[in-house]
């Protein structure tokens, strides 16, 4: 291959392009007079303005922290016990059944996950009479089961590749199983238990399938509510919302990455250091 | 060795993720296969087992075969999650081939952008481009221009027709499964050896040899884990048919989604979910089969 690859440099303009074209087209368009959301008529930031006094867009974005805050955060303790009973736990009765449920939700179609949820919420209701409505817990409880599963496969492969020994030091110098759990495994993992919940809160706050399925009357969360809008055709205040998520995120996840990568080379810094004052 | 097993800790760790996964997860879906030979009733809720017909039911399955809306929803899907596949891997291999050969600071900044749309809500991916696609805008006319250009003037049009059609479809599924695709072949190309590229050159080899005799056969992990992880969420997508596609030619995820809640034929339903997941069956196989291939290699 020659030096300078001229054909892959160009191919990874044009794939950037079309990554990021669509998404600056609809912040530029999100500063659009004209009501017909694809036709330049001049600068205006009213969309904004009618986006931040639309009650039905703060009830919604509200609906889904609140959805997201909690499925994120029961689906990383849970997400995690799967991870360490995987890692830690070579045998145990039923093991390749729970593998085998670790792994399903990541492959199911999420129209399948929705179908099957509804159908077994519906049927509990009509068995026990819960739940009455569908709504805020129900949407929870699906959230946790299908974003659980990414955070085992984070937490998993966090497990696999740090040093058991230190488990075992520490067991051997006494510690309690607990404390071995508290004071070493937890804080070991905690990079991957932090990712998996951010991931875990995304996940949650994007979905629409899964919570079109396990909804019911009066709860719209913020996904259902661009869906039911987009479904209708392209309208300039979503455009505004869009520039204000893509702002949110792009910002979040370029912050996270600086910090991330300051740690990760304080660490390394630290573990030179270590290393010389041994030496 | 046994560092907390414990009996009571144990049984915690591993017991509550189990029952949560068994009870939301493994229930719900039992009940779809049961429900997939239940028979259709007007109850609520709407099916039954037992009655008229045995206890297992297989006319929906019957149906299933023999009815060409079902037949052709299934042909359709897996038709454009391939046409995905290939135009992922014909826009992704030369893009994660392109990262290994930046520098290491640009590449960092490169992969960042490669997962920074991934954060951004999906939705809205589909969304901008449906406002590029769009009879009046930008996009849309400014190809039309170019495609005016370019034919006889009887051909000539007002606008290209690319909303609603399986153009569409397969246009927004390569933008929002992209990442999928450039990610596992970064990550097995940045793994080969360049001393191997440098050796051929050596020897003689013109510069596609090198890339056909040498790259290629090497990053064969990367194409499958890629190709599979476009391809078995394209086949069962619901959102972006439904925003881009056209409504006369649905594709399995809308068909289930359909059945469901407008038909409100749960057994029907059910029988496609069941169908789809037997046809993922296979290539998922194929793809743990690779992975573990590349895990005992590491």
């Amino acid at each position: 291959m020659n030096r300078r690859p001229t054909f892959l440099i160009t191919m990874l303009g044009f794939g950037f392009a079309f990554f990021y074209v669509p998404i600056l087209s609809m912040v530029v368009y999100s500063f659009n007079a004209s009501r017909l959301a694809t036709v330049w008529g001049g600068f205006s930031t009213k969309w904004y303005v009618s986006l931040f006094s639309n009650k039905q867009v703060i009830e919604a974005l509200t609906l889904s922290l609140k959805i997201a805050l909690v499925s994120a955060t029961l689906a990383t303790i849970l997400g995690t016990l799967a991870g360490i009973a995987l890692v830690r736990f070579t045998k145990f009765r039923g093991r390749t059944l729970f593998s085998g449920l670790v792994t399903a939700p990541l492959i199911m179609p999420e129209v399948i996950t929705g179908v099957s949820s509804l159908i077994f919420f519906l049927l509990l209701a009509n068995w026990i009479g819960w739940p009455a409505q569908r709504g805020f817990t129900t949407i929870t409880l699906a959230h946790i089961t299908f974003s659980m599963v990414f955070v085992t496969t984070i937490v998993q492969a966090r497990l696999l590749q740090s040093d058991r020994a230190i488990e075992e030091a520490a067991m051997d110098l006494g510690s309690r199983p607990w404390q071995v759990l508290w004071d070493i495994t937890l804080p070991v993992i905690s990079p991957a238990i932090l990712s998996g919940w951010l991931l875990a809160f995304t996940i949650s706050l994007d979905d629409v399938v899964i919570t079109s399925f396990t909804t019911g009357p009066g709860s719209t969360t913020l996904p259902l509510l661009i869906w039911s809008k987009v479904k209708l055709g392209v309208t300039p205040d979503i455009n505004a919302l869009a520039t204000l998520m893509v702002l949110v995120v792009g910002l979040g996840v370029v912050i996270a990455g600086i910090a991330m990568n300051r740690a990760e080379a304080r660490r390394m810094a630290d573990e030179r250091l270590a290393y010389r004052a041994q030496g | 060795m046994n560092w907390f097993h414990r009996r009571g800790w144990r049984d915690l760790i591993i017991g509550l993720p189990y029952l949560w996964l068994a009870l939301f997860f493994l229930v719900p879906f039992l009940i779809v296969v049961a429900m997939s030979v239940a028979t259709k009733t007007p109850t609520a809720p709407p099916f039954s087992f037992g009655g008229e017909h045995p206890w297992v039911n297989l006319e929906t399955y019957q149906r299933l075969v023999s009815e060409p809306l079902y037949l052709r929803a299934f042909l359709i899907s897996l038709m454009n999650a391939a046409g995905t596949t290939v135009f992922c891997l014909l826009l992704g291999y030369p893009m994660a081939l392109g990262l290994t050969r930046v520098s290491r600071s640009a590449r960092n900044i490169l992969l960042m952008l490669v997962i920074l749309p991934f954060w951004t809500s999906f939705l809205l991916r589909v969304y901008a481009w449906m406002g590029l696609m769009g009879k009046s805008s930008w996009f849309n006319q400014g190809l039309t221009d170019a495609w005016n250009w370019l034919v006889p003037a009887d051909w000539a049009v007002k606008s290209l027709p690319m909303m609603h059609s399986n153009f569409a479809v397969i246009l927004v599924m390569v933008y929002t499964y992209l990442p999928f695709m450039i990610l596992p072949l970064y990550a097995s190309l940045e793994r080969l050896d360049p001393t191997l590229d440098e050796a051929a050159l050596d020897l003689g080899s013109r510069p596609w040899q090198v890339f056909l005799d040498v790259t290629l056969p090497q990053s064969v992990p990367g194409i499958i884990a890629g190709g599979l992880l476009v391809f078995i969420p394209a086949a069962g997508e619901l959102v972006i048919p439904t925003l881009v596609g056209d409504a006369s030619t649905p594709m399995i995820g809308r068909v289930i989604s359909d059945q469901f809640s407008q038909a409100r034929d749960w057994p029907m339903a059910s029988a496609v979910a069941v169908a789809l997941l037997a046809l993922m069956v296979g290539p998922t196989m194929l793809y743990s089969h690779y992975q573990a291939r590349a895990e005992g290699s590491k």
